[in-house]
């Protein structure tokens, strides 16, 4: 499908290109066993698959035997459906974006010097370059005027790891390889860079082939997840959902650890699910229509609406008589809330910390859309769980079938050269 | 006379010699950083290469400067020749040593990173490993010249350039009126020749190493 638009052919965004690895295998000298044993497997254009698994499981290696930083010993690579296995290395990463740990900016270059070197050495014209650093810090999230001349020092860890990816993407490679990049960044950072990531592959949709040995990072940000246990063979590959609810085998439910139907939430938005409805006024009703709709409600609780829709106040039957009718003073300030972006598991630690265990869901601009409660959280995990069980089972089956049909297959061709 | 006497009579003789030993040393500085760089650049790679190189080079310092020069009159004559030659052979090893040191001393990860990218050999070296090696490179071409400065005054004695004429001439007629003041004229103006081409250094060291990467 994508044709690769060569980097330096017109500036219309070249998005993902497949990658297949045929039997990919790297024998160092020396040692008995190879540290990546004839790994195959298919990227479709435009997924995020993540690598993920125990150091020292060659994860790593594989993934720089795709850009060819280390040599495969046998095997073939192709991007795209051609083969690259041969061609000239550093032609072959031009095409291809790296991200590394820790950034690996260059410290004797200013920020817009680091991400100009591959526009730079594709032999871009100036402005071209000019005007592509300047989007690319854009679109990475950092201001072009403040951050262009710095040096990589003068940045906070988070920030050089966003140079890094904008540095990766300049030539708009239609593959990035991304080798642990938010390993060294604080939690909280590191939960950004993730979300900025997920923003970015919604723009740009590359293939991006993603390496880490934190699972909840791979649950995050993979369409797809390959488990990888020593010298890279493949435990399973396949979707976070299917992974969690249907791990293959005792290795891959190690790996995903204790709590898969609690990481399940990581996996599903608020917008998902069906939100709870709560009666609701604003600040500028008169009271008596407060009072009426308090009453007719049934329920013993209010939302009050500032004047932009926003989440301002519970107000619960009782508050506005002890309050003497006074909207100042009555009700509980709304503290928290979530919006329709939020992952369930957002949304029930809201739940949870909140006294009443209810949690209003804002809009984009902070408007009241909905609530969810403790209630609306259970029915719908119940229901993604059986939903998932139910399409592992069918999968399963499938596969199942499948190699049914193959070994029949090949148990007929063979008696049928018996007999030939 | 007095010091200052002789340097007032003297001032034409003394302030050529002075040119004279500061380029003959400055001249020496660039052949031997190009060699020196060279030498680091060919083999900081292999560990054998760059250990046998620096040994070379120091085995070279330990030979006593008037001895190498004694050795080089037979081969290349008298003059400046012998001076250029064991100029640029004293100066060699803080460069190569340095340049090693440097290249090798370059955070793997940015060398992989470079290569990540799709930069060349060539390129990863120019962009990349040298500029990060340089402040240590210049460090020892700083060492280089101070170290030459000195050495320069030896080749007066192969009628080589230079302040170390003053000085030769101030021990050869030692006891007469203005041994002293040769020798003491010639001894101040290395000392200050030193100062100054040091000053340059730092000079050429703000102008040259990046931003950020200066300490």
């Amino acid at each position: 499908m994508s044709e690769t638009s060569g980097p330096s052919g017109p500036p219309a965004a070249a998005t993902g290109a497949t990658i297949e690895l045929e039997d990919l295998t790297k024998r160092y000298p020396g040692s008995a066993e190879p540290a990546v044993d004839s790994v195959n497997m298919e990227i479709k254009a435009g997924e995020i698959v993540i690598f993920v698994g125990p150091s020292g499981c060659g994860k790593s290696t594989t993934l720089k035997m795709i850009n060819r930083l280390i040599e495969p010993t046998s095997g073939r690579i192709r991007i795209d459906g051609e083969d690259v296995t041969d061609i000239d290395p550093v032609k072959l990463r031009r095409k291809v974006g790296y991200a590394i740990q820790s950034s690996g900016l260059f410290p004797h270059m200013t920020v817009a010097q680091n991400i100009a070197l591959v526009p730079r050495m594709i032999g871009w014209k100036k402005a071209r370059i000019t005007s592509r650093v300047e989007e690319m810090l854009d679109l990475v999230g950092l201001d072009p005027a403040e951050f262009h001349g710095r040096y990589p020092r003068q940045l906070s860890g988070g920030q050089q790891q966003r140079v890094g990816v904008a540095r990766a993407l300049a030539a708009d490679p239609p593959v990035l390889l991304m080798d642990e990049p938010f390993g060294a960044v604080d939690p909280i950072t590191r939960d950004h860079l993730q979300d900025e990531l997920i923003r970015l592959q919604h723009e740009l949709h590359k293939t991006i082939v993603f390496v880490t040995h934190d699972f909840d990072e791979a649950i995050k940000l993979g369409d797809r997840i390959a488990v990888l246990r020593e010298r890279s063979h493949i435990a399973q590959f396949d979707t976070p959902e299917a992974i969690l609810t249907n791990p293959a085998d005792d290795f891959v439910s190690g790996f995903v650890g204790a709590g898969a139907a609690l990481k399940r939430l990581n996996l599903t938005r608020v917008r998902d699910v069906e939100m709870a409805d709560v009666p609701t006024v604003t600040v500028d009703d008169p009271l008596q229509r407060i009072f009426d709709k308090l009453r007719a409600s049934g329920t013993n609780e209010l939302l009050l609406l500032d004047k932009r829709h926003r989440p301002y106040k519970w107000l619960r039957r009782g508050d506005l008589m002890r309050a003497r009718g006074s909207l100042a003073r009555a009700g509980t300030l709304v503290h928290d809330t979530v919006t329709r972006d939020a992952t369930l598991r957002d949304a029930l630690e809201a739940v949870l910390t909140d006294n009443a265990g209810r949690v209003a869901v804002t809009g984009r601009r902070g408007e009241y859309l909905g609530v969810v409660d403790m209630e609306t959280l259970m029915n719908s995990v119940h229901e993604m769980l059986e939903a998932d069980r139910l399409d592992a089972l069918e999968h399963q089956h499938e596969l199942e079938e499948q190699r049914s049909r193959l070994t029949q297959h090949e148990q007929e061709g063979g008696s049928g050269e018996a007999t030939a | 006379m007095n010091f200052w006497e002789y340097l007032g009579n003297r001032r034409q003789q003394l302030l050529a010699d002075a040119f004279q030993h500061a380029s003959a040393v400055f001249q020496c500085m660039v052949v031997a950083t190009a060699i020196g760089v060279l030498i680091g650049v060919l083999t900081y790679r292999s560990q054998w290469a760059g250990n046998l190189a620096t040994t070379v080079t120091s085995t070279i310092l330990t030979i006593p400067s008037l001895a190498m020069i004694g050795l080089l009159i037979p081969v290349v004559g008298l003059g400046v020749a012998p001076t250029v030659t064991a100029l640029t052979l004293y100066g060699l090893l803080p460069i190569v040593r340095n340049a090693i040191v440097g290249l090798r001393g370059v955070d793997p990860t940015l060398v992989d990173a470079a290569k990540g990218i799709g930069m060349s050999r060539l390129h990863r070296l120019v962009r990349i490993e040298l500029p990060l090696a340089w402040p240590p490179i210049l460090t020892g071409i700083r060492v280089s010249t101070q170290m030459l400065m000195g050495i320069a005054a030896i080749a007066a004695y192969a009628s080589g350039p230079g302040l170390g004429n003053e000085i030769f001439r101030g021990i050869a007629s030692l006891g007469s009126k203005n041994a002293l003041n040769q020798v003491l004229a010639g001894t101040l103006g290395i000392i200050v020749l030193a100062l100054l081409f040091d000053a340059v250094y730092v000079l050429i060291g703000r102008l040259t190493i990046p931003r950020g990467i200066r300490v």
